[in-house]
């Protein structure tokens, strides 16, 4: 993804206006019945600004009608800037898109044909090839190649894509840099992946979540509300002997109802979808962000999440017969130019626990890669070849009698170590099996406190790994996970999410198998892996564009911060009212009862300053808190009294004490310029 | 103010805490359709009424069915109590041998009794025959409290069921809480109340000759019998014009402690049984303290002003509180104690004259109804009307907590938030709709006796009683006109059953929705954050929609009486 810019950026802003002024189109207003109320009340006083109402000066009239339109744009702006942030992005993306061209097959040998990658339909198979940009979302049906997706995560290092398995997905866009792949079309023409993520970050496909609309409708109902209060104002003042100018009328409208969230409602959804993007997840809906703040429980692949993917070498075992010095010394010179965390860790065990002192591969050495065809790695040294792998692969290229005793020994250790918890690694120096590594797990640092974290914000987490139950327990209570699935099947993982789920409680889960699919699609948040397969990718409602398991923690935080941005701001503009009223009451009535003066109680300057004051404020506030909204409110994990009396206190207090200093120091400007 | 002023409010509040929990388990026995002690002697009654009216007590009712049934009861209700005002005239049981009730008047009383409302218009024992009284209206006093309270059943439900599809039978609900609840408690509180002096008779009137030699007619009838209802059911309806400050109603300082304390012992009972229901009873304290603290500072400012008099008069020489309109048996804190009460629970029975009040001290009354008389409230209306306002607050404020709101266990999503705004909204555009309305007709302006703010606060306070289902007057409105007769049943009508349809409604989405375990994570809805929070929500929208009309009625006339202009 593109670093992010900062918010009010000329870039941004300049071409956010325009769109605000573009949004004020009714049937774009229309969607947000509050400022549709704004727009249509500041086109009647414009109107009867024209017409000219008596009592009133012109051009305070003409005062009051700027700042409702501004409270109109404010709204559109803050929308308008939303979208922008995300359309920087989605304009790479258009470019990447653009220029793909694909090589169809014709299902002759080789043959294929040039086409553009747009006209390809699902089921079509093309051809990509060292240095191709991949046409479409697809899924490897014949090769092996690495593909670099940093178009899509940003992340440079090549991953490999291969036929079967869990790491046949392709997705458009990602270049392949070796070898040459089939690849069968899975997405249908502008639904892939690259289309998905282009409407996502322009939030062209935006539509309102479950929590919007029970929003928007408690703001429509409160609209209601005070439009009754207003409205028969004038029958009020009509017995007190009395007329209100229609234009004051309005102006206490515009005051009372909740312009400021409803002008903020949109961006808040927006920005919260954009921050996800800009985390590199993908959701498939804001419905999916929400449910994330609401999640209950979290089921955690043990590998890659809890425990550091890359394993740890913790013990060199010999075969009988052989010396451990000489396996330890093996060891390392096969890992010696072996750059993975799993190689260094090697290297290291042998150089502090055996004290093997080889510095460097000595001259004419000839390093093996490790290679996805293989699964080895190792060395070659003056003629001596050394490989290190798993059990199976080593034995497949160096085949030994299986029934033969230092196979058999070897394989008992090797179970043992897998049984353990750990990771067998198998040593052959010159086609004589040495013995095996053992590649520990080790829980990440920090892990126990993130969880602890979790647990105060009524968080479950559940490790789910495919060890044996001892070692599952071991690592369960190292990490303080509350609890394990050991040895879990899909089916397994499938039966705790719907057990959960029968409880009431909401779980999320990552994965990347296809086997994990079905989890993935009954998990209330499934967050597919950018490199899984295109089946959990379809499955979950979330992508992973790292491949990062832990981020999920991160995904239920950013859907939390989504929901607490708006009800702040909903509190925030609720309680602004009182203020507002305690502005314009005593203003529009003081002429029909004088003593009401006594509720003047910032003593703002004349009825006239204290009402423009009061929708000023009420207009000013929106672009004062467009970064509130964009940003999101501060979010901590902490358990739900505390933080609710954190917001309380900031936004409930806040948003009933601002306004009234607010409300005087404007008043104190309008009164200074004598603009009323 | 004096001590023992403070006193008798203290020990009021301290007594009514102290029935919250005996009612609570009383009712959540009802609410569970367990067995009762009166079970034994009432049960063949009960199922003597379900034989008869063919209906399976245990058959349970979606909430459209349950809505439903209780309208077409309702319904059937009025029009009865219609045909008895109607047909008085020949019927039996009129000694008096008052004539048909007009019209407009008999749908204004059947309206009122039967939306538990209690707006009297008339003045009892000048208008109504003894069967009128005893079967129109009595019975409507009994049975219009029953449908409130199981209203509120029905709403417990919705939030302690899970995945259901029905939440309870009417009918069983209506006939247990009758015959196992009200029936009890009234006729030991009628026995209490003929022995402290209050007449059940059915003679009409006697006629006494007073020391002066002038003939006096006392009226007389069955009074104790529908007095015990009237403050049980919050109904309010007196037997009497002066209702309990006629000293046959309301005899002496215990039975105006003891009639105070019955106004609020069911909907106290109720907050603690919806805690038990929802399986937490801090739930229900919580809502108890909420409605303590609003209740608190309502007859604090209430008393105060009372307390402090008439600047206008003291200035005259006219030393002390404010008396006018006031019981001298009672005095200022029990008047204004009592008319906190009956005000915030939709009673509407009143010992004082709150037109009488000063202006600020006649705010509170006003304001309380306005609130939606969710303070403790009327016998099920209260509890109701609270939750209305604890979904709209859960929902603004539960989101601050970064979760989809819920509230003891259910979630609040768009439906129910639709709901709550509908029910809410209800009584802002009866009141104020209709109050706009006769400030500017004739036939409106008519009615209000004063001039000025305190005539407007007259019609105000005619309309917020109304549609709160409150019945109190404020007095000076002469509402007896068609009109206001016609207005004020619409208002009445409007205000209790389009606030129970989406209450039940609610109690049906709710009822159907998974139950979601309780977290540190959740919002809590227990302690003083959260009743901090209820209280605010319930000012906030109450003040904010009412502030304009107070502003230009009772804080108008309160200010012009601070600058010594009287109206």
């Amino acid at each position: 993804m593109t670093a992010p810019t900062s918010m009010f950026s000329a870039a941004l802003v300049v071409p956010a206006m325009r769109d605000a002024v573009a949004k004020l189109n009714p049937r774009d207003l229309a969607r947000n019945p509050v400022m549709f109320v704004t727009a249509t009340v500041a086109a009647l006083l414009t109107l009867l600004l024209a017409l000219g109402e008596p009592g009133l000066s012109t051009g305070f009239q003409l005062q009051l009608v700027l700042w409702l339109w501004l409270t109109v744009l404010f709204g559109t702006f803050a929308e308008a800037l939303a979208e922008g942030r995300g359309r920087a992005q989605a304009a790479s993306l258009r470019a990447t898109k653009a220029e793909l061209r694909a090589k169809l097959m014709l299902g002759v040998g080789d043959t294929y044909e040039l086409v553009p990658a747009s006209q390809l339909e699902k089921g079509e198979i093309v051809l990509v090839e060292t240095d191709d940009l991949i046409p479409a979302d697809g899924e490897v049906i014949e090769g092996v190649a690495s593909v670099n997706e940093a178009a899509i995560t940003g992340e440079s290092a090549p991953v490999i894509r291969e036929a079967g398995g869990d790491r046949s997905a392709v997705t458009a866009g990602t270049r392949v840099i070796s070898d040459r792949i089939k690849v069968r079309v899975t997405a249908e023409p502008g639904q892939g992946f690259l289309d998905r993520m282009i409407a996502l970050v322009e939030g062209a496909e935006r539509r309102k979540t479950p929590n919007e609309i029970a929003l928007t409708i408690l703001l429509v109902g409160l609209t209601i509300i005070f439009l009754i209060a207003v409205a028969t104002i004038p029958s009020f003042a009509s017995y007190a002997g009395g007329a209100i100018p229609v234009a004051l009328l309005a102006a206490l409208l515009i005051t009372l109802i909740p312009t400021t969230i409803a002008a903020l409602l949109s961006a808040i959804g927006i920005a919260g979808m954009d921050r996800l993007v800009r985390f590199n997840v993908l959701a498939k809906s804001g419905r999916a962000v929400e449910a994330a703040g609401d999640v209950d429980v979290l089921l955690l692949d043990k590998t890659g999440t809890i425990t550091i993917g890359d394993r740890q070498a913790s013990e060199f075992r010999a075969l009988a017969g052989v010396e451990v010095d000489t396996l330890a010394e093996a060891a390392l010179l096969a890992s010696l130019a072996d750059e993975t965390p799993e190689g260094r860790s090697i290297v290291a065990l042998a150089r502090e626990r055996y004290a093997i002192r080889v510095e460097a591969l000595p001259a004419g050495s000839d390093v093996v890669p490790f290679s996805a065809q293989t699964r080895l790695s190792g060395v070659t040294v003056a003629g001596v070849t050394i490989h290190k792998g798993a059990v199976d692969s080593v034995l497949k290229a160096h085949p030994q009698d299986e029934s033969a005793p230092t196979v058999q020994e070897l394989r008992r250790m090797t179970d043992e170590i897998g049984r353990s918890g750990g990771t067998p690694l198998a040593v052959i120096k010159d086609g004589r099996l040495l013995g095996a590594i053992h590649l520990k797990d080790v829980v990440k640092a920090g892990v126990r406190e993130r969880f602890a974290e979790l647990r105060k914000m009524g968080i479950r987490t559940v490790m789910i790994t495919g060890d044996n139950p001892l070692t599952a327990a071991a690592i369960a209570a190292e990490a303080g996970v509350d609890d394990f699935l050991a040895e879990a099947t899909p089916e397994d993982k499938l039966a705790l999410i719907r057990r959960e789920q029968g409880e009431g409680r909401l779980v999320a889960m990552c994965g990347d198998g296809t086997n994990d699919a079905p989890a993935l699609a009954q998990a209330d948040v499934g967050v597919a892996m950018n490199t899984g397969t295109q089946a959990a990718r379809e499955a979950g409602n979330m992508v992973d564009l790292d491949s990062d398991p832990t981020k999920l923690i991160e995904v239920v935080g950013l859907g939390k911060q989504l929901l607490m941005t708006r009800g702040a701001l909903t509190t925030f503009s609720v309680a602004n009212d009182v203020a507002k009223y305690f502005a314009i009451i005593p203003a529009i009535f003081v002429a029909l009862y004088p003593g009401l003066g006594v509720l003047n109680i910032m003593g703002l300057a004349t009825p006239q300053s204290a009402i423009l004051s009061a929708i000023i404020f009420n207009a000013l506030i929106i672009p004062c808190l467009v970064p509130l909204a964009l940003q999101g409110v501060r979010y901590r994990p902490m358990p739900a009294g505390p933080l609710l009396a954190r917001n309380l206190s900031i936004y409930g207090l806040g948003g009933l004490v601002a306004p009234f200093a607010g409300i005087k120091l404007i008043d104190l400007a309008v009164s200074t310029l004598h603009l009323a | 103010m004096t001590l023992s002023g403070w006193a008798l409010i203290l020990l009021f509040i301290a007594l009514t805490a102290a029935l919250a929990k005996p009612m609570g388990l009383w009712l959540f026995a009802l609410y569970e359709g367990r067995a009762t002690p009166f079970h034994r002697l009432l049960g063949p009654v009960e199922r003597g009424f379900y034989r008869l009216a063919g209906i399976d007590p245990t058959e349970e009712q979606s909430w459209r069915r349950y809505a439903l049934h209780l309208l077409l009861f309702n319904l059937a209700l009025l029009l009865f109590t219609y045909a008895i005002l109607r047909l008085q005239g020949v019927l039996p049981g009129n000694p008096q041998g008052f004539g048909a009730v007009g019209a407009d008047g008999a749908f204004n009383t059947a309206v009122s009794f039967t939306t538990n409302t209690n707006w009297q218009w008339y003045g009892g024992e000048a208008t109504l025959s003894n069967l009128s009284q005893m079967l129109g209206l009595t019975i409507q006093n009994f049975l219009s409290a029953a449908t409130g309270i199981a209203v509120a059943f029905a709403l417990f439900r919705g939030f302690a069921r899970r995945e259901a599809k029905t939440i309870g039978n009417f009918w069983a609900d209506i006939t247990r809480i009758t015959l196992y609840l009200l029936l009890p408690i009234c006729v030991v509180f009628a026995i209490f109340l003929i022995a402290s002096g209050v007449p059940q008779t059915f003679t009409g009137s006697v006629d006494a000759t007073t020391l002066e030699g002038a003939r006096q007619t006392i009226a007389l009838g069955p009074v104790a019998s529908q007095e015990a209802i009237k403050m049980l059911g919050t109904n309010g309806g007196g037997f009497f014009n002066a209702n309990s400050a006629h000293p046959f109603e309301n005899p002496t300082a215990l039975t105006n402690l003891v009639q105070m304390l019955s106004i609020f012992s069911i909907g106290v009972g109720l907050s603690w049984c919806f805690g038990k229901a929802v399986g937490d009873t801090r739930q229900g304290w919580a809502i108890l303290a909420a409605m303590g603290v609003l209740f608190a500072a309502g007859v604090s400012i209430a008393y105060w002003q009372e307390a402090a008099g008439n600047p206008v008069l003291h200035q005259l020489g006219v030393a002390g509180g404010n008396m006018e309109g006031k019981e001298v048996r009672f005095g200022i804190a029990a008047s204004a104690l009592f008319a906190a009460i009956t005000t915030a629970a939709s009673c509407g029975a009143v010992n004082a004259m709150h037109d009488s009040f000063t202006a600020l001290g006649g705010l509170v009354p006003l304001f309380n109804i306005q609130l939606g008389e969710v303070v403790v409230g009327g016998v099920g209306a209260g509890i109701y009307g609270f939750l209305l306002f604890a979904i709209l607050a859960v929902f603004v404020a539960g989101l601050m907590v970064g979760r989809t709101p819920e509230y003891v266990g259910k979630k609040i999503e768009a439906r129910e938030v639709k709901l709550a705004v509908l029910a809410i909204a209800v009584l802002p555009l009866v009141i104020l709709g209709f109050t706009a309305l006769a400030s500017v007709l004739p036939q409106g302006l008519a009615g209000p006796l004063n001039k000025g703010p305190h005539g407007f606060a007259e019609i105000l306070y005619g309309f917020s009683s109304a549609a709160g289902n409150n019945g109190s007057a404020f007095a000076g409105l002469s509402a007896g006109t068609p009109f206001y007769n016609g207005l004020l049943g619409a208002a009445m009508w409007l205000g209790r059953y389009f606030v129970i349809v989406p209450v039940l409604a609610i109690a049906g989405s709710l009822a159907a929705k998974r139950h979601v375990p309780a977290s540190s994570g959740s919002f809590p809805t227990t302690g003083g954050l959260w009743i901090g929070l209820l209280v605010g929500i319930v000012l906030i929208l109450g003040g904010l929609t009412f502030l304009p009309s107070l502003a230009l009625g009772p804080i108008a006339d309160h200010l012009a009486m601070v600058r010594g202009q009287l109206f």
